[in-house]
């Protein structure tokens, strides 16, 4: 890997992103209108927001950073970028990571939005503080990016990559805990939750929500999300073929 | 002449289909050499095989003394697709400067200085987008270009460019060239062929013949090279 060339394609891809203004708004303003349904929809029920809203604060920046990557990464593949990439100096990791990287940036700041409207605008309450929350956001925007970069190899038009969402991220939403608490699903359902990263991304969530200093739990959460990022990204670089047929 | 690019007995496939069958050349260093052929004749799997992004069946393919898409190779060699590979949603300043960045020692003044020699200085803040074919395809150019490399392999680099374009372009590779370094341009334009210092024909597969357009003309007595192809390719089928 080379520092230089992981930074410079990080500033490429965010100036890409730069250049288009109206995705910019989506991601920043998609989350607000999301929230503010949730905030209204359970406006006479206390506490459910607290709890619900909690939860899409980690989920709107993994399935939005998964959808945005898988299609830039289908992008690279299609218009040749991807090979003429390969054909220089770069290393594959440097592009792997400089995704990540750059779309974890942009992470940042969509996290930064949202939460700061569930806190300030929605009364959003949990006993943890909101940089843990942002921080936990990130690492599952993270997570989305280096899921992106992998299911994209498997993908060749746009049609295709879009369907990977409801293989790879609903199944995630469903089991993590949101709609049944885990300890009610049936054992094989709870056996394959075991497996998903977004459940440990939601736990982390709910410790924060629970709990005023950052608990032991958490940090082994977010080291298991860590974990599947590499994990990710290992077989993200495992697809990309310096040579192809 | 010492040779830049060594292609031994190369054989790919491409799918069940052979494209390239045991294939041989070897290409000298500081010159422009001309890959000829009619659209599917295997050029463009040619050229992936020297730039190292083509799986390959059989053979070798050995580039300034080295396995073709070695690290160090990488560094050394650049390559410009038949479809252009830029990035459409940044400028074409963006693009060069950023391709530029790749490589060790080369600058954005160079980036610069690539975008006016392809004669895209009063688009350079422009979205590649935005642009128009030719302007699109020489965008291309330029990010192959901008590291100065010593291999230059360029797939159809001047397809639907104005004349004095082209010819400004034509210009170039050659001053290159003179400069040392080796320029592998394909066409299926047989106007072009008599720019280059030596001709690559390929058919179906096959190199059909591998000489200097002079010698090319004087073997086949044709008037010109349109006509001296047609005459090999006749009288390689009536051996068959």
């Amino acid at each position: 890997m080379s520092p230089r060339i992981l930074a410079n394609t990080t500033s490429r891809i965010l100036r890409q992103l730069r250049h288009d203004h109206r995705t910019i708004g989506l991601m920043v303003v998609v989350p607000i209108v999301l929230l503010t349904i949730l905030y209204f929809m359970f406006e006479d029920a206390p506490g459910v927001f607290d709890r619900i809203g909690l939860i899409m604060l980690g989920v709107f920046p993994f399935v939005i950073m998964f959808l945005i990557t898988s299609i830039a990464m289908l992008r690279e593949r299609t218009t040749g970028t991807l090979e003429r990439l390969l054909t220089t100096p770069m290393h594959k990791a440097d592009l792997l990571f400089a995704y990540g990287i750059a779309f974890g940036i942009a992470a940042a700041v969509q996290a930064a939005v949202a939460a700061s409207v569930a806190y300030f605008l929605y009364d959003l309450d949990t006993q943890g503080t909101k940089g843990l929350v942002i921080l936990i956001a990130i690492a599952n925007a993270v997570l989305g990016v280096a899921l992106g970069l992998f299911s994209s190899a498997f993908a060749r038009t746009e049609f295709q990559a879009v369907q990977f969402m409801p293989i790879v991220v609903l199944p995630q939403i469903l089991l993590c805990g949101l709609f049944v608490p885990r300890e009610q699903m049936a054992g094989w359902l709870q056996a394959i939750s075991d497996v998903l990263p977004m459940t440990y991304a939601v736990e982390a969530l709910q410790e924060v929500g629970a709990n005023a200093e950052a608990t032991d739990t958490l940090w082994r959460d977010l080291g298991i999300v860590a974990g599947c990022v590499v994990v990710a990204l290992a077989l993200a670089a495992a697809t990309l073929r310096r040579r192809s047929p | 002449m010492e040779a830049a690019i060594e292609v031994r007995d190369l054989v790919v496939k491409r799918g069940k289909r052979r494209v390239l069958h045991g294939l041989n050349c070897s290409i000298p260093s500081g010159s422009v050499t001309g890959l000829l052929g009619p659209s599917g004749s295997g050029k463009t799997t040619l050229m992936r095989a020297i730039v190292g992004v083509q799986l390959v069946e059989s053979g070798s393919v050995t580039v300034l003394g080295e396995p073709a898409g070695s690290r160090r190779n990488r560094g050394r060699i650049g390559y410009l697709t038949q479809d252009p590979s830029v990035y459409p949603d940044l400028t074409v300043r963006e693009n060069a400067r950023y391709f530029a960045s790749l490589y060790d020692g080369v600058t954005a003044a160079d980036a610069d200085a690539v975008i006016a020699n392809v004669g895209l200085a009063d688009q350079a803040t422009q979205l590649v987008g935005t642009l128009s074919g030719g302007q699109h395809a020489r965008a291309s150019l330029a990010c192959a270009l901008v590291s100065r490399p010593p291999v230059l392999i360029l797939d159809e680099p001047t397809v639907g460019q104005d004349p004095v374009l082209r010819e400004d372009l034509w210009n170039q590779f050659r001053a290159t060239a003179a400069a040392g370094t080796t320029v592998v341009v394909s066409s299926h334009v047989m106007d072009e062929a008599s720019r280059c210092d030596r001709l690559l024909l390929i058919r179906e597969g096959e190199l059909v013949a591998d000489d200097s357009p002079e010698a090319i003309l004087a073997m086949t007595g044709a008037k010109d090279l349109e006509a001296s192809f047609l005459h090999i390719i006749r009288s390689r089928e009536s051996v068959r």
